[in-house]
C-alpha cells in the first residue's frame, strides 16, 4: 500500500512539475531547446518511475507505531526553533538545548541529556569557533 | 615515465605540514567514521565537507581531508565487522562472515591486523591502477563532445542503482528527483528563473551541500530516533583483542588471495554501478570458489577476512577514477567527493588533469601517505578504536546533527538553508522507509546542471536537430551500455542482492 500511495504521489509531482515547466517565461533570446525541454523529460521520467511505483509495488516496509512518528515529528520542530532561535539566542545556548533534547530523546537519563547538551555545544565552540575560526551565529550575550 | 614526474611533483605538493596534519586528521576520523555503525563513508564525508569549505581551505587540503576520511572509513567499517558482527558500513558487510568467527575463537587481534594490511593491499593496488588507469581514460574522454557527455551522464544514472538493485522504477524515481531539483533556480543559459515560486532564496538554485548533508546525516538522525537503539551495540560485550600482529604463515597463505581480489576490486570500483559493496562481495565469492577446499570460509578462515577488505579498500580506489577522469562517480561516496569539487569551483573531467595537474597529482599522492598511516594507525592503535565503539548514539548522534546544523550555517548564515536541510532530513527518513535509494538523487542534484548544458549544447550546435544525441558511434556505445546497465538488474538484480543481503539487511539506501 504504501508504494501505491507513493507512486501516485510521484505521479502528482510529475503533473506538478510539468504544469510549473510550462509556466516558465521564456526570454526572446533563446537557444534551440530552451528553458523547458529538460524539465518536461524529467517530468516523463518521473512520472513513469512513479507509475511502476504504484503498480508493482514492493513488500509493505515496517512503519513505526504512531508514538515513534510523534517522536520524530517532534524532533523536526525541535530542529526548526533551533534554525529560528539561531540568530536570536546564539549558537551556544541554542545548541545546548537542541543537543540536550535530542540526547534525551535518544534515551539518556535526563542529567546525562544535560551534560551531552552542553559538552557538545561548549566542544564544538571551542573547536569551531575558538581553534578553527569558524564564525557561529553571535546571541545578545556574544557567543 | 611522465606519470612518475607528476607522481613526483604531487608528493612535492602534498607533503606540508598543513596537508600531512590534515591527511591524519582526516585518516583518524575517517577510521572512526567507519567503524561506528550509523556512519559510513557517504555520510561520513558529507559531514565534514561544509566545514572544509568554511575554514577556506584551498582545493588541494580540502581533498586531502575528505579523501583520507573516505579511505580511512573504509579501513574502519571492518572494526565493528569482526568484533560485534555488525558491519560499521555496507562494504564491509562480508568482513562479518569469517572475521567475527575468528574473533569468537580468540584472534580478533590476527582478525583486525590481518584485515588491516589486505586495507592496506587492496588501497595501494588501487592508487596505482588510479595512475595508470585514469590518464588513459582521459585521452577517451577529450573526443567526447557535448552529446557523448549527455550519453555519459544518462549512463551514469542508469547504471548508479548497481548491480544489486532490485526496484529500478525506484533508483530513476530518484534520478529524477534530483535532477528535477537541479533545475530549480535561474537557467544559465537564457537567465529565466525556474521553479522559483518568487522565493528569492530559490534564485541561486538549491545548494546540493545542503541537500547531501540532510539527505545523508540528518535522515541517520531520525533513523535513530525512530528505532532507539540508544544503547551501543558494544555495550555487555566483552572485547579481548589478543595478539595485535598477525603470524607471518598466516599473511603468506592470503598473499594470492590478496593480490587477486585486489585486481577485482579495483575493477568492480572502475565499472560504474558497482562500488565497493558489490567489489567485496565478489572478492568474498570468488576466492571462496576458488581456494575454500575444505569448506573453511564462514568458520573464520583468514582468507575470507582478507578477500573482502582487499576488495572493498581496491574499489575505493578504483571508484575515484571515473569520478577524477570523467567527472562522473560511480558511486555514492565518490558523488560526494565531486560535491566538494564543485563546491570548490573546480569542475571534474578530462580537463582536470591538464588545467589542475597540482590537484589530481597532490590528491593521489596523499592517497599514497594516507594509506601509510592508516596501516600504522590500525595495527597498533587498533586498540583505540575499539573503544571508541563504545560511545552510545544517543550520545553519537545529537553531535552530528549539530555538527551538520554547523557546517551549513557556516556556509552560508542563513536559517532558510538550515530548513531547507531539514525538509531533506525527513525526506530522506521517508525514502529511506520506502527502500528508494539516496545516492541518485544527490548525484542529480549534483549534475543536473551539467547534463542539461549538455543536451542543450548538443542540440543547438545541430540547429535544434535532436537525433545529433545518437549519431556518434562514441555516444551509441554508452548508450548501449547505459541501457545494458539499466537493464540487467531486472534480470539478475534480486538474486544478487538476496546473496549479498543473506545475513543482514542495514543501510540499503545508503550504500558505498
Amino acid at each position: 500500500m504504501s508504494d501505491r500511495i507513493f507512486g501516485v504521489v510521484g505521479i502528482l509531482i510529475a503533473i506538478g512539475y510539468v504544469i510549473a515547466a510550462l509556466a516558465i517565461e521564456e526570454s526572446f533570446l533563446s537557444d534551440a531547446v530552451g528553458p523547458k525541454a529538460f524539465p518536461l523529460i524529467i517530468a516523463a521520467i518521473l512520472g513513469l518511475s512513479s507509475a511502476v511505483i504504484a503498480l508493482r509495488p514492493d513488500a509493505e516496509p515496517t512503519w513505526p507505531g504512531l508514538g515513534r512518528l510523534v517522536e520524530i515529528a517532534a524532533a523536526v520542530v525541535v530542529m526548526i526553533l533551533y534554525a529560528e532561535m539561531l540568530p536570536v539566542a546564539g549558537f551556544v545556548i541554542a545548541t545546548a538545548f537542541a543537543a540536550a533534547y535530542l540526547a534525551w530523546r535518544l534515551g539518556s537519563v535526563p542529567l546525562e541529556a544535560v551534560l551531552t547538551g552542553i559538552g557538545t555545544s561548549v566542544g564544538i565552540y571551542v573547536i569551531f569557533h575558538l581553534v578553527l575560526g569558524l564564525s557561529l551565529a553571535r546571541g545578545p550575550f556574544g557567543f | 615515465m611522465e606519470t612518475l614526474a607528476n607522481l613526483g611533483d604531487g608528493f612535492a605538493i602534498a607533503i606540508t605540514w598543513q596537508n600531512l596534519l590534515l591527511a591524519l586528521l582526516g585518516c583518524f576520523l575517517g577510521t572512526i567514521m567507519g567503524a561506528l555503525p550509523g556512519l559510513g563513508p557517504s555520510n561520513g564525508v558529507a559531514i565534514l565537507i561544509p566545514l572544509a569549505f568554511t575554514l577556506g581551505l584551498g582545493a588541494t587540503p580540502s581533498l586531502i581531508l575528505l579523501t583520507s576520511v573516505y579511505y580511512g572509513a573504509m579501513y574502519g567499517g571492518r572494526i565493528s565487522s569482526i568484533l560485534l558482527n555488525i558491519p560499521g558500513d555496507e562494504p564491509a558487510m562480508m568482513t562479518c562472515l569469517d572475521g567475527h568467527p575468528m574473533a569468537k575463537k580468540g584472534m580478533a587481534g590476527e582478525a583486525l591486523s590481518l584485515s588491516g594490511v589486505a586495507s592496506f593491499v587492496g588501497a595501494f593496488f588501487a592508487t596505482w591502477g588510479l595512475i595508470l588507469l585514469a590518464p588513459q581514460l582521459v585521452k577517451i574522454a577529450l573526443l567526447f563532445g557535448p552529446a557523448e557527455y549527455f550519453a555519459l551522464f544518462a549512463l551514469a544514472f542508469m547504471t548508479l542503482g548497481g548491480v544489486s538493485s532490485t526496484n529500478q522504477a525506484k533508483s530513476a524515481f530518484a534520478a529524477a528527483l534530483g535532477l528535477g531539483l537541479a533545475t530549480i533556480g535561474v537557467d544559465t543559459q537564457t537567465g529565466v528563473p525556474r521553479f522559483t515560486f518568487g522565493e528569492v532564496h530559490l534564485y541561486d538554485g538549491l545548494d546540493f551541500l545542503v541537500a547531501i548533508v540532510g539527505l545523508f546525516a540528518l535522515s541517520e538522525v531520525f533513523i535513530f530516533l525512530e528505532t532507539r537503539h540508544g544503547g551501543s551495540n558494544a555495550e555487555g560485550k566483552k572485547i579481548s583483542i589478543g595478539r595485535l600482529y598477525p603470524p607471518l604463515a598466516m599473511l603468506k597463505a592470503c598473499t594470492p588471495t590478496m593480490l587477486r581480489t585486489s585486481v577485482l576490486g579495483f575493477i568492480a570500483g572502475v565499472l560504474p554501478g558497482a562500488g565497493a559493496s558489490l567489489g567485496s562481495f565478489i572478492s568474498y565469492s570468488m576466492e571462496k570458489r576458488l581456494v575454500d577446499k575444505e569448506g573453511t570460509f564462514g568458520t573464520g578462515d583468514p582468507r575470507g577476512v582478507a578477500a573482502p577488505e582487499t576488495g572493498n579498500n581496491a574499489a575505493a580506489g578504483g571508484a575515484l577514477v571515473p569520478m577524477l577522469a570523467l567527472g562522473v562517480p560511480g558511486s555514492g561516496t565518490t558523488a560526494v567527493l565531486l560535491a566538494v569539487l564543485l563546491a570548490l569551483n573546480i569542475t571534474p573531467g578530462p580537463l582536470l588533469f591538464t588545467q589542475n595537474p597540482d590537484v589530481v597529482w597532490g590528491l593521489i599522492a596523499a592517497l599514497f601517505i594516507a594509506n601509510f598511516m592508516l596501516l600504522a594507525m590500525n595495527i597498533p592503535m587498533v586498540g583505540l578504536f575499539t573503544r571508541v565503539l563504545m560511545v552510545p548514539p544517543r550520545i553519537l548522534m545529537p553531535i552530528v546533527a549539530m555538527v551538520s546544523f554547523v557546517g551549513i550555517y557556516g556556509i552560508s548564515g542563513s536559517t532558510f538553508d538550515l530548513l531547507v536541510m531539514i525538509g531533506f532530513g525527513v525526506m530522506g527518513w521517508g525514502l529511506r522507509k520506502l527502500d528508494v535509494p539516496l545516492v541518485p538523487i544527490i548525484l542529480g542534484t549534483l549534475l543536473g546542471n551539467a547534463m542539461e548544458n549538455n543536451l542543450r549544447r548538443a542540440v543547438t550546435i545541430d540547429n535544434g536537430n535532436w537525433w545529433t544525441l545518437i549519431d556518434s558511434p562514441l555516444s551509441l556505445g554508452l548508450w548501449a551500455v547505459a541501457i545494458i546497465g539499466f537493464v540487467m538488474p531486472l534480470i539478475i538484480g534480486a538474486r544478487v542482492k538476496a546473496k549479498m543481503h543473506a545475513r543482514r539487511d542495514e543501510e540499503g539506501s545508503i550504500s558505498d
